[in-house]
């Protein structure tokens, strides 16, 4: 199989798709690599340094023609009508950035072609794809790049410096979005020295700057702002007022702003409105992330820069490419990740089932897969215990005793769902000889019933019985399934609490203690004791369990 | 919980009034499965508790509506006086006396079982065939519960050794007692004496004294959540017994909590249950301990002073905290607490590792940590942490020996071989507190503290901790001044 690797022709766009380095691990792992002329010259990777990693250097339409071709900006649909990919060989392979939603017209035409596509902005943020995640590595870039293009422009030390001169305090910096870039920003920042806070409305992020060093800045209306796959979701009016005000507390303090809050398919959320940069010092600099989607700040002017009242606007769309070289390597390595992942030169095929390839499928063959059967939502800790329990029943393995009419279909998902291996793998064996000794006890009764006793009486007395016994049944899985799923950490709320509710037994006490002349017989005093002792049970652990349960705090 | 629920009570009541009353049950019992799903996590676990509280008053509600003003009016007395003594109970009782308080209630819960049976029996109308047979299980399970909780009760408060009491052909004295409850059994199904239920009862009580006294004082956590899974079988025998389903359902709720409870400690011990139950662990291989054990650990122990360690602590980045039931015992958590938050404040990584069978109760180390005020998000189970070992500077064992003893994992003839255990001894420094060289509850040497990496911190938890956050907070005014 043979790799083309492309030059990258929109304007402005220095990296390539991969750096020297990674080629000779292709090369190494067995693929053919052809690499345009010059396609690394935007980076400073010469030609021979490809060479060197053992590729081909090619002309463009040999490069164009390879089997799987390797980009990085989607392929350029000009206004004439002219694609890029029309150079492709009919059903090859293109790997790039795509985004599908937004170039519907692009995914046509290669579909025309009846080419295989994947998208390497649509590999799924899960941990086991963070090594191919390219969305990643080029937000880390061009977090680090915003910091160091507002130094750039910044009149000032980041740190604090005291010289014979006298003292200089060191800047302030605000990060708003505390993702991969923010947090790559935060760093930067923090390593010149500067004291800086970051702002997200996510409350997870709150650890990860802390960790950084940086100071966490929050709203203290409650309400999370976590949504699908790790981004933030929009928030409400009050939240967002609150918002705002932080800001404009935060905008009269603060030497450097680096915006960089995303919502996907959406454009950039604008939150740095005009009066905000108003209310900066002269001097102050902003650096807007969110330039490419229309920006966050209100004044930004994406892929420029300008000044708005002595304040520095900084709306580059282009930030990664401004340092092409490192990014090429990232970029590249991500891509070798993600053919690994594909089963590299020896065994490379599409594989629907692989949950880090499959979102990434925008086309094979020319047919449209995207967008791929969706997903499992971020937050495993909520789903995964609910799920786990669910498939434990089904799931009864091959080398369980039980010969069982469950469906076995269902225990694939069970075994893909990571974690939780100590309890979830016992009970799946516990309950499966529950339901073989209660398939038992079922069929001896039953038999008992139906043979043991005279035929009149059985009816009646067999009915009732075999009803009472389902119920029973019923509730013992109920409560397996449920109890499963509590932490821990609360069993002994958990006993107490249990220990209430088996106060129920009161009301055998109240049903026995019925006197219809008002009586007190033995039988309805030893009753009367019964409601007592039941009573003190419930009143008791309830009470106890709430004593508990209000101790816990985060 | 089909629509054909019927109760005990003649026919002369209102079919409306037991719709009605059957379908309150059906709510009561809905919420009681939702109570038990709102401990799935802290933040849930209250609303949980108050579905439990709304699940009962229309359970007691409902019933009260099927007698329909024929109730004894001593009940509500009873009722009056029951909630003074529980809410007393409970409001009095220390986090760290929460076992005995839970095997109290068991026993509570057996018992009123055992009188229901009895009133159903005393009844003017004796109980047909088939409902003998239950109410016999019913009061047979109830009177195992109620001795048994009641010696657990005994056991965990100290006034009752902890040390297994084993009577010689101790299996065959429970195989006779069963043997004869059956035959009492069958005898009462037959003709319905009452001396018969009654020899049956007295005869359950001995095997519940007799279960649980066999049972050493560091199996305690089974022992309270198999007490627990009794109590609610017991209810649910009840239901059988009384034609209710309200019963039968919560019981079963019940008697799988405590059963999974039960199974989770016996795994956390690498233990089979039924050695537990019928165990009398530590003395059961009749191997003379002691003098002729294989792996006899050798060396000498190190001290480590509080300054010393106080010292070590500011210097490192990563520290976890083993606690035990030393540190319930010292009533230590609140000085514990402390630690933690002067080392937090000074940048310290501060975790807890709790093992499973940490404590007397599954989940006791946590309800005292959560009395301290120590937040529950450092407080991490041993699947979470033990792979940290290796990187934290500092682990402190705070009154814990069995939970975290080496020997569980390197030799094959230590009684608890195999029993999954905490690995301190991967950290960079282990700091046993300990009041003095003794054994743990199981009776084991602990080769830990000959390890190299060990040092010991004797003296009592509460005393030895507060010492360590004197000196601690000393070298922070120095640093700082």
């Amino acid at each position: 199989m043979k790799l083309g690797i492309v030059t990258e022709t929109r304007a402005e766009e220095r990296r390539v798709a991969a750096s020297p380095a990674v080629v000779a691990k292709w090369v190494k792992g067995g693929w053919e690599v052809a690499v345009e002329r010059g396609a690394g010259a935007g980076a400073s990777y010469p030609d021979a340094q490809y060479e060197a990693a053992g590729a081909a250097i090619v002309d463009r339409a040999t490069a164009w023609q390879s089997d799987i071709v390797l980009k990085l900006r989607p392929p350029e649909l000009a206004a004439d009508g002219a694609c890029e990919a029309d150079q492709m060989r009919d059903g090859g392979t293109l790997v790039s950035y795509i985004q599908p939603a937004e170039h519907p017209a692009l995914v046509e035409r290669l579909a025309a072609k009846q080419l295989t596509v994947l998208a390497m902005d649509q590999v799924p943020r899960i941990s086991r794809a963070q090594k191919m995640d390219a969305l990643s590595s080029m937000a880390n870039i061009a977090g680090y790049r915003a910091v160091i293009e507002a130094a750039n422009r910044f009149g000032s030390f980041f740190t604090g410096q005291f010289t014979a001169a006298g003292k200089v305090p060191p800047a302030k910096v605000l990060i708003i979005g505390g993702g991969v870039a923010g947090l790559a920003a935060l760093g930067a920042a923090k390593g010149l020295g500067a004291i800086v806070r970051a702002f997200d409305v996510r409350p997870s992020v709150e650890d990860q700057v802390k960790s950084l060093g940086g100071e966490f800045l929050t709203v203290t209306i409650k309400e999370s702002g976590e949504g699908q796959g790790g981004y933030a979701k929009e928030m409400s009016k009050e939240f967002l007022e609150a918002e705002y005000a932080l800001f404009r507390a935060q905008a009269k303090e603060v030497d450097i702003v680096i915006t960089t809050a995303l919502i996907p398919g959406k454009p950039a959320p604008k939150l740095w409105f005009a009066d905000m940069v108003e209310l900066m010092k002269p001097g102050s600099v902003i650096v807007d992330l969110a330039a490419e989607k229309g920006g966050n700040c209100e004044l930004t002017r994406p892929g420029e820069v300008i000044d708005h009242k002595g304040v520095t606007i900084v709306g580059y769309t282009d930030l990664a490419s401004r340092m092409a070289h490192v990014a090429s390597d990232l970029y590249g390595t991500n891509l070798l990740h993600f053919l690994d992942e594909m089963g590299g030169a020896k065994s490379y095929k599409v594989d629907h089932d692989n949950d880090a390839v499959r979102p990434a499928l925008v086309l094979e063959h020319g047919v449209k897969r995207w967008p791929a059967p969706p997903m499992k939502k971020p937050e495993p800790a909520e789903a995964k215990p609910a799920a786990a329990p669910a498939a434990k029943l089904a799931a009864v393995p091959a080398p369980a005793p039980v010969p069982s009419p469950t469906p076995v279909a269902a225990a694939k998902p069970a075994g893909k769902s990571h974690g939780h291996g100590g309890p979830s793998a016992a009970p799946t064996r516990q309950s499966g000889i529950a339901l073989s000794v209660i398939g038992l006890v079922l069929a001896a009764v039953w038999l008992y019933f139906r043979f043991g006793l005279p035929d009149d009486a059985a009816s009646a007395q067999s009915v009732k019985l075999l009803q009472h016994i389902t119920v029973f049944v019923m509730a013992v899985f109920v409560g397996f399934q449920v109890v499963w799923n509590v932490t821990p950490a609360l069993h002994t709320p958990l006993m107490a609490v249990t220990n209430a509710i088996s106060g129920i037994i009161v009301v055998g006490g109240l049903l026995g203690s019925r006197s219809d002349d008002g009586a007190l017989s033995l039988s309805v005093a030893i009753a009367v004791v019964a409601t007592l002792f039941a009573t003190i049970n419930i009143a008791g652990g309830f009470l106890v369990t709430r004593r508990m349960l209000a101790m816990f705090r985060k | 919980m089909t629509e054909s629920i019927q109760t005990a009570v003649p026919t002369d009541v209102f079919r409306t009034s037991q719709l009605l009353s059957n379908a309150a049950y059906l709510v009561a019992g809905i919420l009681f499965i939702l109570a038990l799903r709102g401990l799935s996590s802290q933040e849930t676990a209250r609303r949980g508790n108050a579905y439990g509280v709304v699940g009962m008053l229309i359970a007691i509600a409902a019933t009260l509506s099927i007698t329909a003003g024929a109730t004894h009016p001593l009940v509500l007395a009873a009722i009056a006086v029951a909630v003074i003594v529980g809410s007393t109970m409970a409001l009095k009782v220390g986090m760290t006396s929460m076992p005995e308080m839970v095997a109290l209630l068991h026993s509570f819960v057996g018992l009123a079982a055992v009188l229901v049976g009895f009133s159903l029996q005393l009844r003017p109308e004796a109980p047909p065939l088939a409902e003998r047979i239950e109410v016999f299980i019913d009061v047979w399970i109830g009177a195992i519960t109620t001795t048994g909780s009641v010696i657990a009760f005994l056991k965990l408060r100290g006034s009752l050794s902890g040390k297994p009491l084993l009577l010689p052909a101790r299996h065959f004295l429970n195989l006779l007692m069963v043997a004869a409850s059956i035959t009492l059994g069958v005898l009462y199904a037959k003709d319905g004496p009452t001396w018969a239920l009654e020899a049956g009862t007295a005869i359950a009580c001995v095997l519940g004294i007799h279960l649980v006294v066999a049972i050493g004082g560091a199996d305690m956590p089974v022992v309270v959540s198999m007490l627990n899974s009794y109590s609610g079988w017991t209810a649910s025998a009840a239901g059988f017994m009384l034609d209710n389903d309200l019963l039968i359902i919560t019981g079963a709720l019940v008697g799988s909590s405590g059963a999974i409870l039960s199974y989770i400690m016996c795994k956390a011990m690498n233990r089979s249950i039924w050695n537990v139950i019928f165990g009398g662990f530590g003395a059961a291989p009749p191997k003379p301990s002691g003098a002729a054990k294989p792996a006899q650990p050798a060396g000498e122990v190190q001290e480590m002073d509080a300054p010393a360690l106080a010292a070590r602590l500011l210097a490192s980045k990563s520290v976890i905290i083993v606690p035990g039931y030393g540190m319930a015992v010292a009533r230590a958590q609140h000085a514990v607490r402390e630690l933690t938050e002067v080392l937090r404040a000074a940048g310290v990584q501060v975790r807890f590792a709790i093992h499973p069978v940490a404590g007397r109760l599954p989940g006791h180390m946590n309800v005292l940590l959560a009395e301290a005020n120590v937040p529950y998000d450092i407080v991490l189970e041993m699947d979470e942490i033990n792979a940290d070992f290796p990187t934290t500077d500092v682990a402190i064992v705070i009154g814990a020996n069995d939970i975290v003893n080496p020997a569980a994992e390197d030799d094959p003839s230590s009684p608890i071989a195999g029993m999954p255990v905490l690995q301190v001894w991967k950290s960079h420094l282990v700091i046993v507190n300990k009041r003095s060289r003794a054994a743990g509850y199981a009776g084991i040497d602990n080769p830990l503290f000959y390890k190299p990496v060990t040092k010991m911190l004797f003296g009592d938890a509460k005393d030895a901790i507060e010492k360590v956050v004197t000196a601690l907070k000393a070298d922070r005014a120095k640093a700082a001044s």
